[in-house]
């Protein structure tokens, strides 16, 4: 390994860990547009008054937005739980490490299933009239 | 962990904070997300939390988090895959700091005004 002159993480030299440095740069990058462009959506073209039952009734009409919502998620989940296991190698001590991980990895699951259930299996009742 | 000072120590740092503060917030957005399958009512309820001034106040902190960790992101990158750029890296940083407060300033005006009612 190189010294990093970037303050970033030094290019791994390869296996697993070259695959996961080479994923934080592409869901970056895929996440710039994604996640910016969700916030822009939600807080500027419409704002946090707008959004409500209906208002995701009516984005979840077809399948555009919930593609857009699932691949969205899936990448910043990913993305996120690389992350914060690149800070429990750092800060966490190597005794507990491995436990630490395998938990993180878990509850990283559990938030993926629930926010995928919510996006593919989301189907509209008739809403009241807000 | 901790590197020699100057801007690549901040920028290092706040891409750490911001990364784990917009996790956090990932895992409680999608906690009220799932909760529509509750239904309209509970769900319409649960959701009005973001509407609470200081929410709103959270909120532009969010995009704050979202829009440097990005930011700092495409730098990381350009010097990893452009090694010359290296000798510049500091003059890419005050890039960036300017191109986050650029943009934040009409972000945060906009985020703010139905709270202060400007």
């Amino acid at each position: 390994m190189t010294t990093s002159l970037s303050y970033s993480s030094p290019k791994p030299s390869g296996g697993f860990e070259l695959w996961a440095w080479l994923f934080m740069r592409l869901s970056g990058l895929a996440l710039l547009g994604l996640a910016l462009g969700h916030l822009v959506i939600m807080h500027l073209l419409n704002n946090v008054d707008a959004i409500d039952y209906n208002f995701v009734a009516g984005r979840y009409v077809g399948w555009f937005w919930r593609g857009y919502d699932l691949a969205m998620l899936l990448l910043a989940m990913l993305h996120g739980l690389n992350g914060a296991r690149t800070l429990l190698d750092d800060y966490v001590p190597a005794r507990r490490r491995r436990a630490a991980v395998t938990l993180l990895y878990l509850i990283g699951a559990v938030f993926l299933v629930m926010g995928t259930v919510a996006i593919v299996c989301f189907t509209p009742v008739t809403a009241p009239h807000s | 962990m901790w590197y020699r000072g100057g801007v690549g120590q901040w920028s290092w740092i706040l891409h750490r904070v911001t990364g784990v503060g917009v996790l956090v917030f990932l895992c409680l957005h999608i906690l009220d997300t799932f909760l529509i399958i509750l239904g309209p009512e509970q769900y319409n309820h649960i959701i009005a939390l973001y509407r609470v001034p200081l929410f709103r106040v959270m909120e532009v902190g969010l995009f704050a988090s979202v829009l440097f960790h990005a930011l700092n992101g495409v730098r990381i990158i350009l010097i990893d895959f452009w090694v010359d750029l290296t000798r510049f890296q500091r003059r890419l940083f005050y890039a960036e700091v300017a191109c986050f407060v650029v943009v934040m300033i009409p972000v945060a005006y906009l985020m703010l005004r139905p709270v202060f009612g400007w």
